[in-house]
């Protein structure tokens, strides 16, 4: 418990130095900073699939879409959300990513494995291709344009502005994330990734509890996905694109699965090196390359797991001499 | 305790250092025109890229990195062929580099996209290559700061229409790739050819990046007299080469893409004979533009596209806006007034800028013949200049209120009047 406490601390103290600094260091890093907080929170969501229940989804940029087409459409076509009217419109992402993934759900969550993946990254490309070809709602490949971002007395084309609540968003879902994966439903979650015949032998519908957290999942992907339309201020097919859910993905492998800051670190080592780097030098992509060949080859569990492997180094080279038993052994053991 | 607080706080403290070194305000010297330069330079369209940057450098290296006297800071930004993207570069160059202006964009999505950050940071845009239409037609109200070197989609293809008709063609199949530049493409074509008395008599649209036309070749209808192509990247290579391989004899009109010098020298002598317009050509006989193609092949290897004749343009564009202004940086509304006000004697031809700032320039009208030209020894495929259609707008022959009161060519606008 007491280690659970200082990785929160850590979270906390990161959060509150990303407020402090952030907006003092530039207007572009700010904007990035935006840009991947938005995005993390997509990470963070695959990660209740990917790192907690065991499913890893090629689909996850659908309800990111759908939820930056419904904001798009809703400020230029309805003139709606522009307002306070805002926060209706981030419920209303929210209910449309729940939405579409109860549909999806229903198609995705009977398979496993490889097969899982296949049906997500078709259901994915299903909504890429309605983005594509609904000229008259989504304006096809040209996208749509939104004429500025939401004013209810709180300014939020002023891009630090914009930045506090997009970090807030991100916090908020960070917690309720965490404190969502730490619930008995989050346990049970955990169990199913592990042995899911196990648990349906003790008795629980392991195909509802992964239809509900497809369903979560989805809901906030449709709240970054909105965030994300107010971030660019166009939403075009690229949002909703398979190399969005594949990003998604690499984030979250990166940052370690089933660490939910780990897809964040992802999200914000990605950026850091595609459209931080990338202004500096044109050999950025060897480097983001370079770092995931690396991870996957020293770090199958990805950044989050240095700490870990660490400890573990320390507890070996410690129990050599001592002998202390199985006891301390047990307890460096990750649980 | 303190410093085991201090060990974990230590990576904290070199983030927030490295935060702050971020921050410091980049060399702002008074005579200096900060120029950024948003191209995709990775990913699919990286060779665009390279053609888009290549043409605004030899400009640059030619005139000794000045236009108009001010020493030039040319910033290129990869917006790796995404919208998104574009715009955080666009910002990028605005918000860090405090560029004068920001120049670029490749797709017509690109284009959309940077607009609005021209608007909002109140920051000279030019377009010199995303052709959409509405760009400079019925949304440009919204984006006061913006300009274009380049063209319009439609543009082009109102002569070419106006061509296939005198041509005495009377029947014509259309087939173009299925995305909002396709249907400008197509419709521009369709409006000015039924406009003078043909039909479009079937609309085909292949999706974009479609490599195999085997399902819509049989379908084409034999009772036209020709086809009219329009195809982007990958497509324009395999559309002529399978369709004149399932034994077509008719002629092929083709939009700008379909046939442009990025195509051309990986392209079969299939296409010898057909006919797409532009409004340029590497092959219009002027000592002006021989000696941009002999230069820029000189020194990149190839043959110039339209999209490095287009950047070349615009930077010498910049360059006599500048010699205007005195060598000054005039702010951006003045700026456009200035470039709205020149005519300049481009590589393309003459060009100058109608007030919805789009240009009126040449419309070739292009046949593809295998020749030698300018001394190179061997024999190549050159988009020969058959016909030129001079100072031609947007607007073609309809006159902007007439134009601007229909809407936005689309899949269903000109709706298929003669389709069966």
């Amino acid at each position: 418990m007491g280690t659970q406490r200082i990785k929160i601390l850590i979270v906390a103290v990161i959060l509150v130095a990303l407020a402090l600094i952030v907006p003092k260091s530039g207007s572009f890093v700010v904007l990035l900073a935006t840009r991947a907080m938005a995005f993390a929170i997509v990470a963070m969501s695959l990660d209740i699939l990917l790192g907690f229940t065991g499913l890893a989804s090629l689909g996850q940029a659908a309800y990111f879409g759908v939820g930056a087409y419904l904001c798009a459409v809703l400020a230029t076509k309805f003139h709606f959300g522009l307002g306070w009217d805002f926060w209706i419109v981030v419920v209303l992402g929210i209910l449309i990513g729940m939405a579409l993934a109860a549909i999806f759900g229903l198609f995705a969550i009977r398979a496993s494995g490889v097969y899982f993946l296949m049906i997500t990254l078709a259901l994915g490309q299903c909504v890429w291709g309605l983005a594509y070809r609904w000229n008259s709602l989504t304006g096809g490949d040209n996208g749509i344009n939104m004429s500025g971002r939401p004013n209810f007395g709180l300014d939020l084309s002023n891009e630090v502005t914009f930045f506090y609540l997009v970090l807030a968003f991100f916090t908020v879902s960070l917690l309720l994330l965490y404190l969502l994966v730490r619930s008995p439903f989050g346990k049970s979650l955990a169990g199913i990734r592990e042995r899911e015949l196990r648990m349906q032998i003790l008795g629980y519908n392991t195909w509802l509890h992964k239809y509900i957290a497809f369903i979560i999942a989805g809901g906030f992907g449709g709240l970054a996905g909105v965030l994300w339309a107010q971030t660019n201020g166009h939403v075009s097919p690229e949002t909703v694109v398979l190399t969005t859910s594949v990003d998604a993905l690499l984030m979250v492998v990166l940052g370690g699965a089933g660490t939910l800051v780990g897809g964040a670190i992802g999200a914000a080592i990605v950026f850091g090196l595609r459209e931080y780097l990338s202004t500096l030098v044109p050999w950025w992509q060897y480097v983001l390359g370079g770092v995931y060949v690396l991870t996957i080859l020293y770090l199958p569990t990805g950044l989050m797991g240095i700490p870990e492997r660490i400890r573990q180094a320390r507890a070996r080279s410690k129990k050599e001499p001592s002998q202390s038993g199985d006891a301390k052994k047990l307890a460096s053991v990750p649980s | 305790m303190k410093s085991k607080l201090l060990r974990k706080l230590g990576p904290l403290l070199l983030g927030a250092a490295f935060a702050a070194e971020l921050s410091l305000p980049s060399n702002v010297r008074a005579e200096e025109l900060r120029i950024g330069f948003v191209a995709p330079t990775t990913g699919i369209f990286a060779q665009v890229g390279k053609d888009m940057v290549d043409g605004f450098q030899l400009y640059l290296d030619e005139h000794g990195n000045k236009l108009g006297g001010a020493d030039v800071k040319f910033i290129v930004e990869d917006e790796q062929g995404k919208p998104d993207t574009a715009v955080t570069k666009a910002k990028k160059l605005v918000l860090q580099d405090k560029v004068h202006m920001f120049i670029g964009g490749l797709l017509a999505s690109s284009g959309y996209a940077m607009a609005p950050v021209s608007s909002a940071e109140k920051t000279l845009y030019i377009a010199s290559v995303p052709a959409a239409d509405d760009l400079t037609q019925r949304q440009l109200d919204k984006y006061p700061y913006f300009i274009r070197t380049s063209w319009s989609s439609s543009q082009p293809h109102h002569p070419l229409g106006q061509w296939a008709c005198d041509q005495g063609y009377k029947k014509i199949v259309s087939i173009a790739a299925d995305y909002a530049f396709g249907y400008e493409v197509a419709g521009g074509f369709q409006k000015a050819f039924e406009d003078c008395g043909g039909k479009i008599v079937q609309k085909i649209w292949p999706p974009l990046g479609t490599k195999d036309f085997g399902p819509y070749i049989p379908t084409i209808k034999q009772d036209a007299d020709a086809i009219f192509s329009l195809m982007v990247g990958p497509m324009s290579l395999q559309f002529p080469k399978q369709l004149r391989g399932a034994g077509y004899k008719k002629p092929i009109l083709g939009g700008g893409t379909s046939y442009d010098e990025f195509a051309l020298p990986f392209m079969g002598d299939e296409v010898v004979g057909d006919v797409s317009s532009l409004h340029y050509s590497a092959a219009i006989q002027t000592p002006k533009n021989e000696a941009f193609v002999k230069a820029y092949r000189a020194k990149y290897g190839k043959v110039p596209s339209y999209y490095s004749e287009n950047n070349y343009t615009t930077a010498q564009w910049i360059d006599e806006a500048m010699t205007k202004a005195g060598g000054k940086w005039p702010g951006p509304e003045q700026f456009i007034k200035i470039m709205q006000g020149l005519k300049i004697d481009a590589v393309r031809g003459p060009v100058s800028m109608d007030d919805m700032r789009n240009p009126i320039e040449n419309i070739y009208i292009k046949k593809v013949e295998k020749k030698e030209m300018f001394g190179y020894d061997k024999p190549e495929l050159w988009n020969t200049v058959i016909k030129t259609y001079p100072d031609v707008s947007q607007f073609w022959t309809y006159g902007k209120e007439k134009f601007l009161a229909q809407p936005v060519y689309s899949r269903d606008f000109p709706p298929c009047k003669f389709c069966e």
